[in-house]
């Protein structure tokens, strides 16, 4: 194993667990530790994981419900103006705007911007896409999203001392601790 | 298993109390990751593939070497007469719009109902409805007869500084088929990012690695992440889930808001959107059995997941089924000469044929679906299946065709018979529908890993803590549960 070879270049220490049940005990001592930048590495997401690590609820729908509301408006208003304003129909002595048939494109808009502060949202907020992060130089980490489970805690948290670091690491239970350089160097 | 089967890939009980494994062959999440990968990264393309994609790549030249000939000579050379204005084309588009929505009913909405059946075969599903998808927009695109003012379908500004009519519905139907097409888009891609992740990490080959990696878009599996990624599911779910039933009932008002005998019903919206599950499921079901016969999924897509989609074909083909006799019934009952005329024109007039190829395809092949040995026989589900298909697609024929032939006044009827062109173009539709298809079984994962993970008994958590409870704990995606059950957690 390489171990403290990149010291003055390492990005954190990973761990690897083989089951999701291994995995949530030593999640909760990471948490109960107090570490702040760290972060637990799952092929799928497992029950009770948010309570485990303490992640607080996201921001996310509510972006979602301000895209729900921009794609509503924008459908009224497109109806409204390029129909009964800027070129009117008349058709069958109908109002020029009546809501019941401007419904159905409101609707439909609505759950477009919707879904689109969805999509973009969630992976703003994720931070991607980013191509690369220096937890793909480890190799042991491809099974991250396959089949092994890790916690990685990262060199600036500033409890972060790569010997303890390394003990506590070591204590919770995992098959093994590796450090993961900042940039492929091997 | 502690059931007494001697298939052990025969997983359909009929025991309530329990449901069944949803993997079976003593998979773990490596050999399970594998298997599926496997087939995209490492297995050689078999011979039966290239000799598939050349054979549908071929209709999908012919199909558009026939829009090229449509465009050059005009609508003309479909089969369109006077009365009817509408031919196959919108025939084929409703037919095809319908296909996608099994992939949505499986997506969303069986998601927001917990059914963890769904996870092998929701891939595949939503992978369908994309296809599916583009196959119907060709339709509209290519039968407006001007196609070089094709763009006037949206609301962008033209040299006639002139705006579409947002009363229509076939405006309505330009927003609620594109809404459509991207929502899908953007829920398949979603739940494909983290076995794209799965596959950036498992391929050997650098081009691989920088295609699967760009996809990807440099997702590890953080928890941080998944739990976002979860939240948007859930909300990608639960707006596709009133979307997937709008997109046909607008398809629907096409017909329903027009004047016609036999279209101005207020049936049509709750029909079309059973007959639409209906035959996307059979769609689904011819898809997957060859698929899972051909690269070893059998332990994944499993009996039970075929014989679930065999239950739904039933309750939605028992639907439609009863949607034909209300129709009459209202024909009948509600006393207007024109709409009864319609319907006796449909079941005995000149269209007679098309008629009863539908009620025997539509009406009497789920029906077979109630005795449990037809339900879980894979070949003759099959047959039915394109039984199915084929009833589906002249229910369409027969609501646009029958009421536009024989409208109010006799002396303007005719009969409407499709041109080589009509017949060419419909088969080539199906030949962009298989190569798309091709196309994904084989560069892409055509199962679910991260979801299929969430539903094995070894993903829960707290296994061994509570296993009594643990059945019904494990059995239930993470993100698909209540506040209470996160709150109860041990803290």
């Amino acid at each position: 194993m390489a171990a403290n070879r990149d010291a003055g270049r390492v990005y954190g220490l990973l761990t690897e667990f083989e089951s999701p049940s291994a995995l949530v005990a030593a999640v909760r001592q990471v948490r109960d530790a107090g570490f702040r930048h760290w972060d637990v590495h799952t092929p799928f997401p497992i029950h009770g994981m948010d309570e485990a690590m303490g992640i607080r609820g996201t921001r996310l729908p509510f972006l979602i419900l301000g895209g729900g509301i921009t794609g509503l408006g924008l459908a009224t208003l497109m109806q409204w103006w390029m129909n009964a304003v800027d070129y009117p129909f008349a058709i069958s002595g109908k109002p020029l705007f009546g809501l019941p048939a401007n419904i159905p494109v409101m609707f439909e808009l609505t759950v477009l911007f919707s879904a689109f502060a969805a999509f973009f949202g969630m992976w703003g907020l994720n931070g991607m896409p980013k191509l690369y992060h220096p937890l793909f130089t480890s190799r042991r980490f491809r099974r991250a999203t396959q089949d092994r489970f890790f916690i990685v805690i990262e060199a600036r948290d500033p409890q972060f001392d790569a010997g303890r670091t390394r003990e506590f690491l070591a204590s919770l239970g995992g098959s093994v601790v590796e450090a993961v350089g900042e940039s492929a160097e091997d | 298993m502690k059931s007494p089967v001697t298939d052990p890939l025969d997983n359909t009980l009929d025991d309530p109390t329990r449901s069944p494994e949803l993997v079976l062959g003593n998979n773990d999440f490596t050999t399970l990751t594998a298997k599926v990968s496997d087939i995209v990264l490492e297995r050689r393309t078999p011979r039966a593939w290239y000799v598939a994609f050349i054979a549908t790549a071929g209709l999908t030249g012919i199909l558009f070497l026939m829009i090229g000939y449509l465009f050059v000579k005009g609508v003309g050379v479909w089969g369109l007469n006077n009365p009817v204005g509408w031919g196959w084309a919108i025939v084929n588009f409703v037919f095809w719009v319908g296909i996608g929505h099994a992939g949505t009913l499986i997506s969303a909405i069986l998601f927001l109902l917990r059914q963890k059946w769904r996870t092998s075969i929701n891939r595949f599903a939503e992978a369908m409805t994309i296809f599916a998808v583009i196959c119907a927009g060709i339709f509209p695109g290519i039968h407006v007869g001007r196609v070089w003012v094709v763009y006037w379908l949206f609301p962008l500004p033209n040299y006639q500084a002139m705006w579409p009519n947002f009363r229509s519905p076939l405006l309505w139907d330009v927003f609620a088929v594109g809404t459509y097409a991207t929502v899908s888009l953007l829920f398949w891609y979603t739940g494909m990012v983290p076995d794209l992740a799965t596959l950036r990490d498992r391929a050997r080959g650098k081009l691989q690695q920088i295609i699967y990696g760009f996809f990807a878009l440099g997702w590890r599996g953080s928890h941080r992440h998944w739990h976002r990624y979860e939240k948007a599911y859930l909300i990608l779910a639960g707006l596709a889930t009133p979307l997937v039933l709008s997109v046909h009932s607008v398809v629907s008002f096409d017909f329903a808001t027009s004047q016609l005998p036999g279209w101005h019903t207020t049936i049509f919206p709750p029909y079309f959107v059973a007959g639409a599950v209906f035959s996307g499921f059979a769609m689904v079901g011819t898809l997957l059995i060859p698929a899972r016969q051909w690269f070893g999924l059998k332990e994944f897509i499993t009996l039970h997941h075929l014989e679930n989609m065999n239950k739904i074909i039933l309750a939605t083909g028992s639907m439609v089924g009863f949607a034909y006799a209300t129709e009459f019934f209202i024909a009948w009952y509600g006393g207007n000469p024109n709409e009864s005329f319609a319907f006796v024109n449909r079941a005995f007039g000149p269209y007679a044929w098309a008629y009863w190829i539908m009620v025997s395809c539509n009406v009497i092949t789920p029906q077979l679906f109630w005795i449990k040995r037809i339900r879980t026989s894979v070949p003759v589900m099959w047959v039915l299946y394109i039984f199915v298909n084929i009833g589906m697609w002249f229910e369409r024929f027969v609501i646009t065709v029958t009421s536009l032939s024989r409208d109010f006044l006799p002396s303007s009827w005719a009969y409407y018979k499709p041109t080589l062109v009509d017949i060419l173009t419909f088969a080539g539709s199906f030949g962009l529908f298989f190569t798309l298809v091709l196309l994904f079984i084989r560069f892409l994962p055509m199962v679910a890993m991260a979801e299929v993970k969430t539903v094995m008994p070894i993903a829960d958590a707290h296994s061994g803590e509570r296993r009594s409870v643990g059945d019904y704990h494990g059995d239930i995606p993470r993100h698909a549960r209540g506040r209470d059950d996160r709150e109860g957690g041990s803290r």
